[in-house]
């Protein structure tokens, strides 16, 4: 029986050794305008052209301090208006027989996959001649997307006994450059899957302090009533 | 003059509560039910969980029908209509969420409801019916949660329903024609998203309502067990025929349970408005990626309020080549509730009265539940494997396997425990009202 | 009088006062509860972003509309007829005021306050209008030429098949109509002298 117990106390830590591939830390701050509006830069110039981001409005931007006009000048496409959502450039079916898999939509990938997952994601990618495309990625064997920001980054070489990775051509960002820039990418995504995590989280205080002060009455009008019963 | 006009009302209110009391028992309710109906006077915070778990039942509901203003039950749309109701809607996101903590919020409540049950015989006679109506409930509840969890249409919801539907297959002769019947296709769709619609949205939440007014109607016969077991009506004021022990259920319940809920909100809304995810448990991140016939995700599990008993199926292993005893075992771990009443043989019906024998069955019971449960969250190559002397078994399928035994033991050998137990002697009168 | 209320006995009279006090208090404390709670829902009840978008105003490129000829813009899900005027047309319509039920646009909510003129529109030419019958809601035909199958007193206008209400080339409505008022005017404004945003007001920034 002790037997039996203490197994159970130990067994349910080997659960958590479970990490395949070490994940970095994504520099997420919601409150971060600055970055945010970056990473939406980088992602309506560079991963609208095969993703889609079905659920994200144009206008929502506005909450993370950019103006009408600025959405209208640098981030539309031609003919989009400010209230439409963020629709994919390319043709499902196209993408489709060209990658072999469709691109996914990206709206709630953060919340698929994780904030550090895609931070990591982004900045794992390594040259692989045996894959159609040319690039492999660390986190995500025989992926069917290529290195679109390689120009930015770079390439990386992977060494296949140390599971390093090694950047042998520059691109051109630095390495801390393209880690901010992923950063930012990655802090925007993480807002576009849930824009209303920042307002949510302020109005939580409120609504605690009142159920506080209600408790407070609530069990001061129970004891008032209570007096009678010995 | 203000008097006059305070004087004036309570005469115009008088005449328009005789006026409905003449046509309709209103005023006799209120006290058969409220005012004049007499609970023990010790109930203590296990009695918190009824009036919450009605509470939830209210708040889904309403949420509910607010989302479905919203919600469209087609497979194409389905999905983008959820991510529609986070964004585009008006306060929306908060909608959702309240709709899904207050599911698992449902069955945290439930399950210390029917603990409490447990604990203090609140099962045994003359409370058998009320414990039958909610083994009741609780299966519809299980039935209401699942065809709900299809609706947002992610890689959970339609593999989760995948797997479940196909455990009917399973069923000797008509199992893969039941499953075909209840999918309306030959795999999970459209035509099984749209009827799962209805179940969750009108005929489940119909039949529920109707067994929590049953299982009140039944409660409010006998009145309620309390934490000692003794029975209050046994011991009646002579003059008026009010129990000793009993306090009229308003003010002091309603007023107690009032406590109750705000308790309960400030922990329903630190999950809304802090962790409505609870680190996957509640919401699953695979349910972000839309539901996808091709792709199995690497890791399926229910939500974690079916994890014990899913844990038990797949303990059971196949025999005579027939999963059918895996998803039997499943079933009865879930009915096997309703036998209590029949089962404990004890003196006395509360845990403070009973003798270690018991005690230690139910630390048993609760043990296992727990374990199953954690279990059932993970994969069964979880805690690794046993070296050959063990075949090289899968140490979380015999770890599974071993309380599942223990599980099913509690119910089955209870006739003989209880009557075993040596219990301590049971007071006149109830003992330390809060 | 306010040691621990816990040790000394109560007389029934503190009681009913401490009852009265926390009850009232804990009912206007869960109203205000409630009524906070309720603003979530009635409000998830109003237009959502995506029926926002949709209703967005809508820009119409005019450079094309001939004199004496229309064409039809939909903003709202809502046909909106932009009436191209000739001279001639513009200066028939006060003539036929007499006919009308509502010639001086009385019932202002049938047009912003910049279109009470005698053309109801910004520019005397260009009419604007919802071509929406103020009856029961059809889509009137246009008649836009003098006489033809519309009888030789016929000014030009819209005749609404339904049940035969007419309306002028500016969206006033003939007495003995079944419609009671004028056709609506939207809110408008030009953007360049060939482009109209139908939705937004004149004096309104875009």
């Amino acid at each position: 029986m002790k037997k039996l117990l203490l197994i159970l106390l130990i067994l349910p830590v080997m659960a958590f050794a479970n990490e395949d591939v070490h994940l970095d830390k994504a520099p997420i701050d919601a409150s971060n305008h600055e970055s945010l509006q970056r990473g939406a830069r980088t992602f309506v110039n560079y991963c609208l052209n095969c993703h889609s981001a079905n659920y994200m409005r144009y206008n929502r931007l506005l909450e993370i301090g950019l103006t009408e006009k600025q959405i209208k000048d640098n981030l539309l496409f031609a003919g989009d208006k400010v209230g439409d959502t963020m629709k994919v450039a390319i043709n499902k079916a196209d993408a489709k027989k060209w990658f072999g898999a469709a691109p996914p939509d990206l709206s709630v990938e953060v919340r698929a996959r994780g904030a550090d997952w895609i931070y990591t994601y982004m900045r794992s990618f390594y040259r692989d001649d045996t894959r159609p495309t040319g690039w492999n990625n660390t986190v995500y064997d025989k992926v069917a997307m290529p290195h679109v920001l390689y120009e930015l980054q770079g390439e990386q070489e992977l060494n296949h006994e140390t599971h390093e990775l090694k950047l042998v051509k520059t691109g051109a960002l630095s390495e801390e450059e393209y880690d901010t820039l992923v950063g930012d990418l990655t802090n925007y995504m993480a807002y576009m899957a849930e824009p209303a995590k920042q307002q949510r989280n302020r109005m939580g205080w409120f609504v605690l302090l009142f159920l506080g002060v209600l408790l407070v009455l609530t069990y001061k009008l129970k004891k008032a009533y209570w007096r009678d019963i010995h | 003059m203000t008097t006059n006009i305070t004087e004036k009302t309570k005469a115009v209110a008088t005449d328009v509560l005789n006026w409905v009391d003449e046509r309709f028992p209103l005023t006799s309710n209120i006290k058969a039910h409220l005012t004049e109906y007499y609970a023990p006077k010790n109930f203590n915070f296990w009695y918190f969980f009824g009036s919450l778990a009605l509470l939830v039942l209210v708040l889904q509901i309403v949420t509910g029908i607010f989302l479905t203003m919203h919600y469209k039950p087609d497979a194409e749309l389905a999905f983008g209509s959820v991510e529609y109701i986070m964004r585009d809607v008006s306060w929306g996101w908060l909608i959702r969420y309240m709709h899904s903590t207050g599911a698992s919020m449902f069955f945290v409540v439930v399950y210390l409801h029917m603990f409490r049950g447990i604990i203090y015989g609140s099962y045994r006679n003359p409370r058998e019916l009320i414990w039958l109506f909610g083994v009741g409930i609780f299966l519809v509840l299980m039935g209401e949660a699942f065809f709900g969890y299809l609706l947002p249409w992610g890689q959970m919801s339609y593999w989760g329903a995948q797997v479940i539907v196909n455990l009917f297959s399973a069923v000797p002769f008509i199992g893969p024609d039941l499953s075909e019947w209840l999918r309306g296709d030959y795999l999970v769709s459209d035509a099984t998203l749209n009827r799962f619609f209805a179940f969750h949205v009108i005929a489940l939440p119909l039949v529920l309502l109707g067994l929590v007014v049953s299982h009140l109607i039944a409660l409010h016969e006998v009145g309620s067990n309390n934490p000692d077991g003794v029975e209050i009506k046994e011991k009646k004021d002579k003059k008026t025929g009010i129990p000793l022990d009993g306090i009229p259920f308003h003010p002091y319940y309603t007023v107690k349970d009032l406590v109750g809920v705000s308790l309960f909100l400030i922990v329903f809304s630190s999950i809304i408005f802090f962790a409505p995810e609870m680190g996957g448990y509640f919401l699953e991140a695979n349910n972000f990626i839309p539901a996808d016939p091709l792709k199995t995700p690497a890791h399926i599990a229910p939500v974690w309020y079916f994890t014990p008993y899913y844990s038990i199926l797949r303990a059971i292993p196949p025999i005579l080549n027939s999963q059918f005893p895996g998803v039997a075992a499943m079933g009865l771990s879930v009915a096997i509730f309703a036998l209590l009443p029949w089962l404990d043989k004890g003196a006395v019906k509360s845990i403070r009265y009973r003798g270690t024998l018991y005690k230690k069955w139910l630390v048993a019971f609760v043990v296992s539940f727990l374990v199953l449960g954690y279990l059932g969250t993970e994969p069964s190559n979880v805690w690794g494997q046993f070296g050959a002397w063990m075949g090289g078994a899968d140490r979380a399928t015999v770890v599974a396997r071993i309380f599942t035994l223990v599980y099913f033991a509690f119910f089955i050998l209870m006739p003989w425990y209880t009557k075993k137990d040596k219990t301590l002697p049971v007071p006149e009168r109830v003992t330390g009202a809060a | 009088m306010s040691e621990n209320l816990n040790d000394k006995q109560y007389s029934a009279e503190e009681i009913n006062q401490e009852k009265r006090n926390f009850l009232i208090a804990t009912s206007a404390v869960g109203a205000v509860g409630v009524a906070a709670v309720a603003v979530p829902f009635v409000s998830s009840m109003l237009p959502s972003e995506r029926a926002k978008a949709a209703g967005a105003p809508v820009e119409v490129d005019i450079s094309k509309v001939e004199p004496g000829q229309m064409i039809t813009a939909e903003w709202r899900g809502k046909p909106v007829w932009i009436i191209n005027r000739t001279e001639e047309m513009t200066a028939e319509l006060p003539k036929h005021n007499d006919q009308l039920s509502d010639p001086m646009c009385e019932v202002v909510s049938q047009q912003p306050a910049y279109c009470k003129n005698a053309g109801r529109s910004i520019k005397p030419n260009i009419g604007v209008v919802v071509g929406i019958c103020t009856h029961l809601g059809c889509s009137p035909t246009a008649k836009l030429q003098s006489g033809g199958d519309m009888g030789e007193n016929w000014d030009g206008g819209f005749f609404c098949p339904c049940h035969g209400s007419r309306f002028d080339l500016a969206g006033r409505v003939y007495k003995g109509s079944p419609a009671p008022i004028n056709l609506v005017i939207p809110p408008y404004k030009y953007l360049t002298d060939n482009t109209i945003l139908i939705g937004v007001d004149m004096d309104e920034k875009a």
